[in-house]
């Protein structure tokens, strides 16, 4: 019975209004007649709720950033416990994301990790150092050019490799991977390097240590920084530095929740609606972060609109705004010789569809009071002239 | 071996700094045809420097020894008798000056309590870290550092009797306060400033509490009684400055009342104050747009003057008229002559200024606001014993700012006025609130300064207690009469047609990029349209080629200068700025080709 009523709505409400519902009024004991008025409230409340047509919900999202951000605190860097991770917030940070920079000025992910792993702080610590991106120069403690023997000698800290579990055997076969032509052999608790051809000059020697210094061993690249943070119920890692793709290939980490603050690195590995996501949850962050007050929906429309065409266009003379359909729009917004000329040269033609091309030549703009229009085609009237 | 410099200039080589340096200084102080000049030891540069040259500021501290200050209790008992002086102390090695540099090798204690081992200075008063206009801020160490900011911000605005020749000057823009008052509650710095001979305020009865709303946020309310006594009332003065010049060619500029044949001739009613040597004359009542010194050019250019016409006769009226919005009286006439041996006329012109609506007054710590109304002094809040304040003051203003001083200075101003005293109010010294609460109540009033109110409008007694007092209130120089602007249409710009800018040539009031959006985002799209209906223009447009036709108004004709007259023109309405732009296009080589439509 109530639920062929709520299939007649389903045309008129969306489902997760219907649902709800639903829930809501299995609680209570109501007959058919009171829920029927229920749901013919609840589309009235949905009706009026929804946007009128002809409202400058553009200029309105727009206002709606514009203001609160005059508000922003220039302090750009917020410490997110220590000082290892800082992040990039307030303006520059929202600047960044509305203009869609191809890489944020401080890249950083949230790594959330699988039961297990999640509430056993050594356990953290112990993956927070295996995604590390570590070099040798980072588990050794000397590096020494051995003239006599010429070699280059290396002393490592047994407790640092232990850490990103590493032992020295394993050691030997990344170093011969990765420097290749070079001999290295182990001697207590030191490595020895040597190139393989026989007559190289000291010069060699030097250069063969310096490459050693920086040669990779462990974790995941560009991931220059780790923090475990504990928060309510379990811990998790900041990171400073991103690379998601590699990260979600781990095992222990939690795919459903690890996120990248790099857009585009998100729409790369996750697609575009993931992308608009972080745009939404990126924005709010440092909005909220300011102890500012923004409505989701004005977040939600400016990342639609970053979004719709199936990659991320940025608001700037490149992106979106340099999309405008009416030469006048573009012209008025950053370079206007360009769009001119190159309008000139194509013969565009503007329609003056749109507001500020209205605005220019002084006539009503098509918004609010100005968009409604005459339907009825007065033939009459044209006869008689 | 540590460099030795004097006056910037290298002298020689010195093995012991500290000890030099010592040395030097003790020497000062024993033989006083050394003094007057400043040594430092700079460690850092291992470098020392002398400096004896002038214009160095310097600043007056007590010698300390070996943590005892030279300022004996003897020396303070015979300055009280009047027997030594500050020459003396000099003298006596008590006081030397000294300069920014040897100022970095200087430790300097605020009091002769912290005193210890390591000082070499006392500071003569705790007060000098202020400078002169923040030590004019009474019970300043009640305050917010950020209030005494603004607090001797607001002082440097205050009208008052800025120079005691104010009558034979001929100063720009500046004001008379009428009956500028001691301060009641003073500091130390207004004695030693001579306070009393510049005094720039008035002593008014404050209540802290709203009236009617017409004193919200930092509004206030003044009492009409009060300025009808004269309270507050200012002269404002401006120069007028007109110069007889000199052109090439033995041209000269007249003075005098122009000819109705004169270029640019106005009304004969814009001329009516001036006296046949084309001066108004003093004591004259204008108004704006009255000419007040009557002058007539020669042309522009020479090539202005045609064939026919008798060379000399054409001339271009060049007047000095009342600035737009301002109106006075004629306070002096100047007639010099400047330094390349022109004529020169100088007019004062002299406006009463009386408190209105918008005008803004201070007190001393920051608390700035204009007027919000002006009210009877009938329908003025009153006490028990029948005071009606000069002013109301919003209580609103006070717990965000923490001007504690501002309150004190109500309480004290009471105590003051009541008792017929001056008020010490010296930061670091100040005469005791617990001790003015109990002189309040010894004069017969409540302790913590509140009394009884009525309702001026109805006679009811006032729920609460209102904090009542005396203090010292300041009329700054932002007047609304010179900065009210109104404008229905006025005179455009040459080029865009829009309106042009500034108040002082009426000019408009610009809706802005962001205001536009504003309207915009309401939807108000025939409101935005009528409000940019400035420079609206009906430009004939040719349906063939899509560029401007030419209408001929007098012959009653349109025609295309690129399709002749067999083509369809049409009149359409679209901004002058718009039409600019074509014309700017089209002067790039670009066809900006206009496609009619109709609207309807």
């Amino acid at each position: 019975m109530t639920e062929d009523l709520f299939e007649s709505y389903k045309n008129e409400l969306p489902a997760k209004l219907i649902s709800d519902l639903k829930k809501e009024i299995s609680k209570h004991k109501l007959s058919s007649k009171q829920i029927k008025e229920i749901v013919e409230k609840t589309k009235k409340e949905f009706e009026e709720a929804k946007i009128n047509s002809g409202e400058a919900i553009g200029i309105i999202t727009a206002e709606s950033f514009g203001e609160p951000s005059t508000q922003m605190t220039l302090n750009v860097f917020h410490f997110a416990g220590v000082a290892e991770v800082n992040v990039t917030l307030g303006l520059p940070r929202l600047i960044e994301i509305f203009d869609a920079r191809k890489l944020p000025s401080t890249p950083s992910m949230e790594i959330y990790l699988k039961k297990p792993y999640n509430k056993d702080n050594k356990k953290v610590r112990k993956i927070a150092n295996q995604i590390k991106e570590t070099t040798l120069k980072e588990v050794v403690s000397e590096f020494t050019t051995n003239l006599l023997k010429s070699q280059v000698e290396i002393t490592f800290e047994k407790e640092k490799m232990r850490d990103i579990g590493i032992t020295p055997k394993s050691l030997i076969t990344i170093l011969e991977t990765s420097l290749k032509g070079t001999i290295v052999k182990e001697k207590g608790s030191t490595l020895i390097l040597k190139p393989k051809t026989k007559d190289y000059k000291l010069n060699d020697l030097y250069k063969l240590k310096e490459k050693a210094k920086d040669v990779f061993i462990s974790g995941v690249k560009k991931i220059t920084h780790v923090l475990p943070v504990k928060t309510d119920s379990e811990y998790m890692i900041l990171c400073a530095g991103s690379n998601l793709k590699e990260v979600l290939k781990l095992d222990e980490i939690d795919t459903t929740r690890t996120v990248t603050n790099d857009l585009f690195e998100t729409q790369s590995v996750l697609g575009i609606e993931a992308a608009r996501q972080a745009i939404i949850t990126e924005a709010q962050k440092v909005i909220e972060e300011q102890g500012l007050n923004v409505n989701i929906r004005h977040i939600m429309t400016v990342a639609d609109v970053m979004t719709s065409r199936g990659v991320i266009k940025g608001i700037t003379r490149s992106g979106i705004s340099g999309e405008k359909s009416s030469v006048l729009a573009r012209a008025s917004f950053e370079t206007p010789m360009k769009h001119l000329v190159n309008a000139s040269l194509t013969g565009e033609v503007d329609y003056l569809n749109s507001i500020i091309e209205n605005i220019m030549l002084n006539q009503p703009v098509p918004i609010g009071t100005g968009l409604p229009d005459l339907v009825a085609k007065m033939k009459i009237a044209k006869a008689k002239k | 071996m540590t460099d030795l410099f004097v006056n910037e200039k290298f002298i020689g080589e010195v093995e012991n700094p500290t000890d030099f340096v010592n040395r030097t200084k003790i020497e000062r102080r024993k033989n006083k045809s050394l003094s007057g000049f400043n040594i430092m030891y700079d460690e850092k540069c291992d470098e020392i420097k002398i400096y004896t040259s002038k214009g160095r500021a310097l600043r007056p501290l007590i010698i300390v020894e070996n943590g005892k200050s030279k300022l004996t209790r003897d020396h303070i008992k015979k300055i009280k008798e009047d027997e030594i002086g500050w020459k003396d102390l000099e003298e006596q090695s008590v006081i030397e000056y000294l300069d920014a540099g040897e100022e970095e090798n200087a430790y300097v204690a605020l009091s002769e309590e912290e005193l210890n081992e390591e000082h070499t200075h006392l500071e003569i008063s705790p007060m000098n870290i202020f400078g002169l206009c923040t030590s004019l801020v009474p019970y300043a160490n009640y305050d917010s550092s950020s209030r005494l900011n603004r607090g001797s911000k607001t002082q440097k605005q205050s009208l008052g009797l800025y120079a005691a020749n104010y009558l034979l000057r001929m100063d720009t823009d500046v004001s008379i306060l009428h009956y500028p008052q001691i301060p009641i509650i003073k500091t130390a710095m207004h004695d030693f400033s001579n306070y009393d001979k510049h005094p720039s305020g008035q002593n008014i009865v404050i209540a802290v509490m709203s009236y009617e709303g017409y004193n919200m946020q930092d509004a206030v309310i003044i009492n009409k009684g009060s300025v009808d006594r004269g309270l507050f009332r200012s002269t404002y003065f401006r120069p007028y400055v007109v110069e007889e010049l000199r052109y090439s060619g033995g041209l000269v500029d007249e003075i005098c009342i122009p000819n109705k044949d004169a270029k640019g001739y106005r009304s004969e009613n814009e001329y009516k104050h001036l006296e046949p040597d084309g001066i108004v004359y003093l004591g004259a009542s204008v108004k704006e747009e009255d000419v007040i010194i009557g002058k007539i050019s020669p042309p522009r250019f020479l090539g202005e003057l045609e064939e026919f016409s008798i060379a000399a006769s054409i001339k271009r009226e060049s007047s000095t008229a009342i600035r737009h919005g301002e109106k006075g009286i004629i306070d002096m006439i100047v007639i010099t002559e400047n330094e390349e041996g022109n004529k020169l006329i100088q007019v004062r012109l002299r406006d009463q200024r009386i408190p209105e609506i918008g005008d803004k007054f201070a007190s001393r710590y920051g608390q700035k606001g204009v007027i919000g109304a002006v009210i009877r002094q009938d329908d003025m809040p009153f006490s028990a014993s029948g005071i009606t304040p000069d002013l109301i003051f919003s209580p609103h203003s006070l717990p965000k700012r923490m001007t504690v001083s501002h309150l004190i200075e109500i309480l004290g101003g009471k105590v003051g006025s009541l008792a017929g005293k001056y008020i010490d109010g010296t930061t670091f010294d100040v005469e005791p609130e617990k001790k003015l609460r109990k002189e309040l109540l010894e004069l017969g009033f409540r302790e913590d300064g509140t009394e009884t109110f009525y309702n001026g409008l109805t006679g009811e007694q006032l729920k609460a207690k209102i904090f009542v007092g005396n203090i010292y209130y300041l009329k700054l120089k932002h007047m609304v009469a010179n900065k009210l602007h109104t404008r229905a249409s006025g005179r455009i710009q040459l080029l865009t047609r829009q309106p042009i800018e500034g108040r002082s040539k009426g000019g408009g009031l610009r809706l802005g990029e962001m205001e536009k959006d504003c309207f915009v985002a309401h939807g108000a799209s025939l409101l935005l349209k009528e409000r940019f209906d400035s420079d609206k223009t009906i430009v004939h447009v040719c349906e063939n080629c899509g560029l401007l036709a030419i209408y001929d108004k007098f012959r009653s004709i349109e025609y295309c200068t690129k399709c002749g007259n067999n083509t369809t023109i049409t009149p359409i309405e679209i901004s002058y700025a718009f039409k600019l732009l074509l014309d700017e296009l089209k002067a790039l080589g670009m066809y900006p080709r206009l496609k009619l439509k109709s609207k309807y």
